[in-house]
């Protein structure tokens, strides 16, 4: 059997003597679509930080493909979509395939110049997101929606096995969103690719993802989504700080 | 014009000198202005100026500096100045900007006691902090072409990794780009041109040869290659300009050349107004 792709043991994570994270253990098997919830301030963003390698974790160890975080070399096999809100500067001067290019630089390597065929590869990945007619327009000039699926083809077009997206959907109007999220699934399920997915609101956990995880500080929950049903309201209680309303979307209650 | 450039040899090494700055200062600067670290340079022409009038104080009295070139002392102090800018900025992670005035003043400072404790060299000084077209020797220019060498390596070697690190610093680090040393050694590339910049357009003026090009490029351009060579041309121009300008009506070129500068971002700005509100016209 394949090591998981993430395996995050016995993590916790102190900032200014203040706990931000107690004791978290999860796995993140290939083909999984993850989703990891929770309210404001539980932790979620750190966590993502820590599987990335942004922050250290005070206690624990976490494996990426079945090697030590320390050791591992391969972050090209890891894709991470950013808060856009957080640390983009809507200004800035560049093309659409500049942005989806710059996707590129850690897999061509360090003194080395970009591969021949980066246009194909930026044209390819903007296909898988329904934005290639956008190639030559300035980013800038983009809705937030648009932008942050410019965003996941930047992730994309180093080909990645993983995606790691931190509340992708911010900035995003609410008739969007579930195209947006069906363009997720696609690249779950047609692609192949890994998704792990951070937001705090629970509305969004819609029947295309596979997995959930329930996080504020500690997991309180973590397995199939179906299975979130038989989670009790003390549990529930726990974990969000109040009851959540079950949500009825087209494909089912969630 | 033409005639005298060939006839004194102190043009020739104004113009070779102003010419290569044209191009590195705004190359730079691109990079400067969109990673919004444009008082940065402001802090490290200050601390040059320490440099420069230290070299300037200790020539009068201690003799192996009377054959040192000011220039060397003015690029060591920059280059300290931009170590210690990143110290500050990692100790006062909440309050990165802090680092700015405080190095700043610092240069500022003691730039004021080696000044005041020489009791002299203003006319030195005046080149320094103004620009000069008649004092850029042989070597000042063999400083800056060795800067530009350093500056075009450091552009060609990490063009991607700058690009990226300038879009989206965090995605940058978490996609295992040494997003940490390339900012170092990006900030001493940027001691060095702003060292080598100040003898053409003088310590208080060299930043803005690095930011007002790349603020006239950027209300034209789109992409980020054509921001970079919009600046590099909107940088010729002015320094062109201002040194015919400041040659013919014997001015400080750092003024000329800023001015320079200023106008043509006034015609771009006022250019775009009018396209724009012609364009709304054609519509309705």
């Amino acid at each position: 059997m394949n090591a998981p792709l993430i395996n995050i043991q016995d993590i916790s994570f102190e900032y200014e003597q203040t706990k931000a994270l107690e004791n978290i253990s999860l796995k993140v098997e290939e083909g999984d679509f993850l989703a990891i919830l929770g309210p404001n301030g539980s932790g979620k963003s750190t966590l993502l930080k820590i599987m990335l390698g942004l922050i250290k974790p005070t206690k624990g160890k976490i494996e990426l493909f079945g090697t030590d975080s320390k050791n591992f070399k391969h972050r090209e096999w890891i894709g991470y979509v950013s808060q856009k809100s957080n640390s983009f500067n809507s200004g800035f001067p560049a093309t659409v395939e500049e942005v989806v290019a710059g996707g590129l630089a850690k897999k061509s390597g360090l003194f080395h110049r970009m591969p021949k065929n980066y246009k194909v590869q930026v044209k390819e990945a903007l296909e898988a997101v329904g934005m290639d007619a956008f190639i030559h327009r300035s980013i800038s000039e983009l809705s937030g929606g648009q932008q942050q699926r410019i965003f996941i083809a930047r992730a994309l077009v180093a080909k990645p096995k993983v995606l790691i997206l931190d509340e992708p959907t911010v900035g995003i109007d609410h008739q969007n969103v579930q195209s947006f999220y069906n363009m997720l699934a696609s690249l779950n399920r047609d692609k192949n690719i890994t998704l792990v997915l951070v937001t705090h609101d629970v509305d969004t956990v819609t029947d295309k993802i596979t997995h959930v995880a329930c996080l504020n500080q500690t997991i309180h929950f973590h397995g199939y989504k179906d299975q979130l049903d038989t989670m009790s309201d003390e549990k529930r209680k726990a974990w969000y700080g109040h009851s959540v309303r079950k949500i009825h979307h087209a494909g089912g209650a969630h | 014009m033409i005639d005298a450039i060939f006839s004194y040899e102190f043009l020739q090494n104004a113009f070779a000198a102003g010419l290569i700055i044209g191009v590195i200062a705004p190359l730079l600067g691109v990079f400067i202005v969109v990673r919004r670290l444009s008082l940065i340079a402001d802090a490290l022409s200050h601390v040059t100026l320490a440099g420069i009038a230290g070299s300037l104080y200790l020539s009068q009295s201690v003799a192996a500096f009377a054959l040192l070139n000011p220039l060397f002392l003015g690029i060591a102090a920059s280059v300290f100045g931009s170590v210690l800018i990143e110290r500050l900025r990692s100790l006062y992670k909440h309050y990165e900007e802090l680092a700015i005035p405080i190095i700043l003043s610092a240069g500022i400072g003691f730039g004021a006691i080696f000044i005041s404790l020489a009791e002299g060299f203003s006319s030195d000084l005046f080149g320094y902090l103004f620009g000069s077209v008649s004092a850029v020797s042989r070597e000042d220019l063999g400083i800056v072409a060795g800067i530009a060498v350093i500056v075009f390596l450091f552009i060609s070697i990490f063009f991607k990794e700058l690009f990226v690190l300038s879009f989206d610093d965090e995605y940058a680090k978490a996609s295992g780009l040494p997003a940490k040393w390339i900012h170092f050694l990006f900030m001493i590339v940027t001691a060095l041109v702003i060292a080598g910049s100040m003898r053409i357009v003088g310590i208080l003026l060299v930043s803005s040869l690095m930011t007002i090009p790349v603020a006239t490029a950027m209300r034209l351009s789109k992409s980020f290659k054509g921001t970079i060579i919009l600046s590099i041309v909107f940088g010729e121009i002015s320094v062109i300009a201002g040194l015919v300008t400041a040659f013919y009506f014997d001015l400080a070129p750092g003024g000329t050349i800023v001015v320079t500068s200023i106008m043509l971002l006034l015609f771009v700005i006022g250019f775009k107004k009018l396209s724009v509100s012609m364009k709304k016209g054609a519509v309705a």
